[in-house]
């Protein structure tokens, strides 16, 4: 099939025009039957997804299964996967399933949040597979709309100061991101990502305003991605508007945003700051490990003060989102490699966290630590659920963050010692925090009387946590399949870099003197 | 010579005799009892007007030794500025009804608004340039008093005619000091007349107060002190023709003065222009967050907007042109879609203008709250819809000028401004309690207009149908 890739990116956005269109009224029978719509439609991409999977030729680094169409202003339609954001597209079709399953108790609304769930996985497919600059800002901005709306209509208490600062915050950053493309556009002639891999942007040094330009356009433009990749991602200082975000977002909204939103932010690094702005990425490489290094840290501190559950795992998601953005800017195959892993299986542990919050905030309808103690005793599935993924979350070795957390630290250790010495330390209060977290909720006496009534899992949700539970323990002890599929683009990846770099060296056009 | 001259101005002078003709008729034997059938029958004819102009196109056509141009862009404006004004006719025509506001004069005096825009996009003279200007504003003037018992309605009528006629005078001004250094009032005669090397303090003195009296018509900062005033008294159909139709002439207007007659000296008038812009840009967006009146915020959201169509003036070039006439196409479509929702709105019968009003209207409307969420969306210009296209254009166009600290400083503006194009989105779609008594049913082609704008935002983003082609031969022919 020659447009494999947009009937998978399409078939969500069709089944919600379908639903928006035919489905009428609003009592339970059309509730259920949007859910099992929306079902249907997600395992269908995902099914279609698995195809590009079995079709994927691992030894070719380019782009595969490309598509391409002339689009109005001498832009193009054009679409492609390579090794690294194939798995991506996988992640984005594996966890949508899931989440829809766990909104099953969702009464209020259900049409149109069933559509804003389908359209927002058109549009996340959609950033991993564009392959034009203004296709993918597209993609990367629109999907700022649903969550916006899911956040604002099915959120918590706070939910509207939340999806405001969740979209203006993330806007404000990508801005500046869309003045870059133009200028890319202008200088390369094309917006066409394959091509532009291949240009080379100048990097004689300037001075602007009086500052020295080391890297001169490349940084400029760099820190233009960066902005806004930063923000996504996010990183510390600007990771402000995720706690907030997440705490109020519905359960499959936090789930969406922690396994797959904030997964572009380090795509985009891999995709256009590293290859395509090298001697940006080498001037700015320190700061950001630094900031990383920080982040680690800092966040998880401030992770180990936290009254409320999703906002402990929110500030564990930032603090596991540094492990990314070192091991990218190590520059290094481990590195790279231990990103991307780092990232995908965060999808599965984080996902699963949020799911884990939203099964026992559905009993008891609050998120606040005090009010659980010794669920234990009434919920011995969950708990067991639960510690899988805490522990996962803190790294242990056999679970999938061991694999990316290890990878990235031994990466970075090669580039600068000190940042891996100050982001290992991050490690062990990591595990203070969810050690912690998960003792707080699940042992103890069960001296609350509100959980003296709660009930284990239902069939439903075991059935979401299987599939979940199954990808963190098969790629915690044999991760080979995922590092296979990664390993030769990313080599690509980082040889281009480094020539690229070491030409510069020797043109010695950018050393400041 | 005469009569090749007269076929030249043909559509105008049709519309012309249509405006007198109806106007000694209706006086005389109909008086407002048959104002609806006039409403449609001028609807009607502009559109006629608008296909001949579009189907009849050929090469340019000079008349009047230079007095009036029939060009490409002409042309391109023109087709806008019919098409818009005959869209507001027909979804005005039930409101104005309902209200008891529709006197026979208001569709000949849009025609005859419509004939100064023409002869505003048309002009190759300083004179011809004032004369359509003078036209078009005389008749909005009166337009905008139309609700003749309401306070506000004349006070708008007169506040616009107050700081109209000031404008005017400082565009005759500017006009008379190009005029003593040029040596001539023609647009063709200038440019020749006046380049960079020999353009002096005093032509440069008569080029801003040209542009000074131009802005008043755009709304451009500082001179928008009438346009939420003026936007919010007038009745609201009449609020949706000033933000469509006349602003295309005014900045049509602009584009050509500055390219026909000033195209020697761009450098004179690029900063005035990005500063006009950026102080468009930024008032507008900051200002409209406190509104709590659609109809004021609609009035900001204009000042933004024509912000960003100067952004792409400034570029000073042929494809900042293009931008801009692209932007302002796709600018008119979402600003009459939002005004079809805007007329729709009522309680008891009666127009409601507060945003407050909307509350959770999307779940007793949600079509309607869908459409407006996708217009308010396109209007932020937030991708995919074509609100952002039209900004993308315009920002190209700025960056390829060398522009890019406009750029930068329009693209923070639009972050400042989606904030209350949200708070839109927020008072429909996130509230707990609804208002029971509102009404937005409004007339099926009301809904019909807003359906087919909201599709528009969504459709054009996948093919503009020969927009970007029709819009760049325009551009060519005007900067070249």
């Amino acid at each position: 099939m020659d447009n494999l890739l947009s009937i998978t990116t399409f078939i969500p956005a069709i089944a919600a025009l379908i639903l928006a269109l035919f489905l009428r009224g609003d009592d339970s029978s059309a509730q259920r039957n949007a859910k099992y719509a929306t079902l249907f439609a997600t395992l269908a991409t995902f099914l279609t997804s698995l195809f590009i999977l079995t079709g994927f030729d691992v030894n070719d680094t380019g782009f595969q299964f490309v598509e391409e169409g002339e689009w109005l202003l001498g832009l193009k339609y054009k679409m492609g996967v390579d090794g690294i954001s194939i798995l991506f597209v996988l992640l984005t079709t594996f966890i949508m399933p899931l989440v829809i399953l766990a909104s099953w108790s969702v009464t209020t609304r259900v049409k149109e949040y069933m559509i804003a769930f389908l359209v927002l996985e058109t549009l996340m497919l959609g950033v991993f597979m564009a392959l034009d600059l203004v296709l993918f800002y597209l993609f990367f901005e629109a999907g700022l709309i649903p969550m916006f709306l899911i956040i604002g209509i099915w959120g918590g208490k706070e939910r509207i100061y939340a999806s405001f600062k969740f979209f203006l915050y993330t806007l404000l950053g990508s801005v500046l991101m869309l003045i870059a493309i133009i200028g890319m556009y202008i200088d390369a002639g094309t917006t066409d990502i394959e091509q532009l891999l291949k240009h080379s942007f100048n990097f004689d040094s300037f001075d602007l305003l009086g500052i020295q330009i080391i890297g001169g356009i490349q940084t400029l433009l760099w820190l233009a991605f960066f902005a806004s990749f930063a923000v996504k991602l996010p990183m510390w200082p600007v990771h402000t508007w995720l706690p907030d975000a997440h705490v109020q977002a519905p359960t499959a909204g936090s789930v969406v945003l922690a396994s797959i939103l904030l997964k572009m932010g380090g795509y985009g690094f891999l995709r256009f700051s590293l290859p395509m702005f090298p001697i940006g990425s080498e001037v700015m490489a320190p700061v950001v490990l630094w900031m990383s290094a920080i982040a680690i840290v800092y966040t998880s501190l401030v992770a180990l003060v936290q009254e409320d559950i999703k906002k402990l795992i929110a500030y564990s998601s930032v603090a596991h989102m540094g492990f990314v953005t070192i091991g990218i800017f190590a520059f290094n195959q481990q590195g790279i490699d231990g990103a991307i892993f780092q990232m995908l299986s965060h999808g599965f542990i984080s996902g699963a966290l949020f799911l884990c919050v939203g099964v026992i905030y559905d009993r008891i309808h609050t998120r606040a630590i005090d009010a659980y103690g010794g669920i234990v005793n009434r919920m011995p599935a969950y708990a067991l659920i639960f510690m899988i993924f805490s522990l996962a979350n803190v790294g242990l070795p056999g679970t999938s963050g061991f694999i990316g957390e290890f990878l990235t630290l031994i990466a970075v250790f090669q580039v600068n010692t000190w940042v891996a010495v100050v982001a290992t330390t991050g490690v062990i209060f990591s595990a203070a925090y969810a050690l912690w977290l998960y003792r707080r909720i699940v042992f103890g006496g069960l001296m609350k009387e509100s959980l003296k009534t709660i009930s284990d899992l239902s069939p439903r949700e075991r059935l979401i946590f299987a599939p979940l539970i199954l990808a963190t323990i098969t790629f915690g002890v044999y991760p080979a399949p995922i590092l296979d599929i990664i390993g030769p683009s990313v080599e690509a990846l980082v040889i281009n870099r480094e020539n690229a770099v070491s030409q510069a060296m020797i043109f010695n056009r950018f050393v400041a003197n | 010579m005469f009569w090749a001259d007269i076929t030249v101005i043909f559509p105008e002078i049709v519309l012309s005799v249509f405006a007198m003709i109806t106007l000694i008729g209706w006086v005389y034997s109909k008086g407002d009892k048959q104002a609806s059938i006039l409403v449609w029958f001028a609807a009607v004819l502009l559109l006629g007007i608008a296909a001949l102009i579009g189907f009849f196109g050929g090469e340019t056509r000079i008349a009047f030794d230079g007095l009036f141009v029939d060009d490409a862009f002409s042309r391109f404006a023109k087709i806008m500025i019919l098409a818009s004004a005959a869209i507001i006719l027909i979804i005005s025509e039930n409101y104005m009804s309902r209200h008891d506001l529709l006197r026979f004069e208001y569709p000949i005096l849009v025609v005859l608004a419509v004939v100064g825009m023409m002869i505003m996009v048309s002009a190759g003279d300083l004179m011809t340039l004032y004369m359509g200007l003078e036209l078009q504003s005389l008749s909005l003037y009166v337009v905008a008093a139309l609700a003749r018992d309401s306070v506000r309605s004349t006070e708008a009528g007169l506040k616009y005619f107050v700081l109209g006629a000031l404008s005017s005078g400082l565009l005759l001004y500017g006009a008379s000091l190009v005029y003593g250094y040029a040596g001539t009032t023609q647009f063709a005669g200038i440019i020749e007349a006046i380049d960079q090397s020999n353009s002096s303090l005093g032509f440069l003195f008569g080029l801003i107060f040209v542009i000074s009296g131009l802005a008043f018509k755009v709304s451009a900062v500082p001179f928008h002190m009438w346009t939420p005033d003026v936007y919010e008294g007038s009745p609201t159909p009449i609020t949706a023709f000033f933000a469509t139709a006349p602003k295309v002439a005014a900045i049509g207007l602009l584009a050509r003065v500055l390219h026909d007659a000033f195209g020697a000296v761009v450098s004179d008038w690029q900063q005035v222009i990005a500063l006009l812009s950026v102080l468009s840009m930024f008032l507008g967006a900051i200002a409209a967050i406190g509104q709590t009146d659609i109809k004021r915020l609609m009035a900001y959201s204009s000042i933004a907007h024509m912000g960003y169509a100067l952004m792409a003036l400034a570029a000073g070039t042929e494809f900042g042109v293009q931008a801009l006439l692209i932007y302002m196409v796709i600018y008119i479509i979402m600003s009459i879609g939002a005004f079809a929702f805007i007329l729709a709105v009522e309680r008891d019968g009666q127009p409601v203008t507060e945003i407050a009003a909307l509350k959770l209207l999307s779940k007793r409307d949600p079509l309607k709250a869908l459409a407006m969420l996708i217009l308010l969306f396109s209007l932020a210009g937030i991708p995919p819809m074509l609100g952002f296209f039209c900004k993308f254009y315009v920002l190209k166009a700025a960056y390829e000028a060398n522009l890019i600290w406009l750029a930068i400083l329009g693209v923070i503006a639009s972050v400042i401004g989606a904030y209350y194009y949200m708070r839109i989105v927020y008072f429909m779609y996130f509230g707990e309690d609804m208002d029971n008594e509102l009404n937005t049913n409004g007339t099926p082609i009301l809904t019909g207009v807003l359906l087919v704008s909201a599709v528009a935002m969504i459709v054009g983003v996948i093919n503009l149908f020969g927009l970007e082609g029709a819009a760049s031969v325009a551009a060519t022919l005007l900067v070249n």
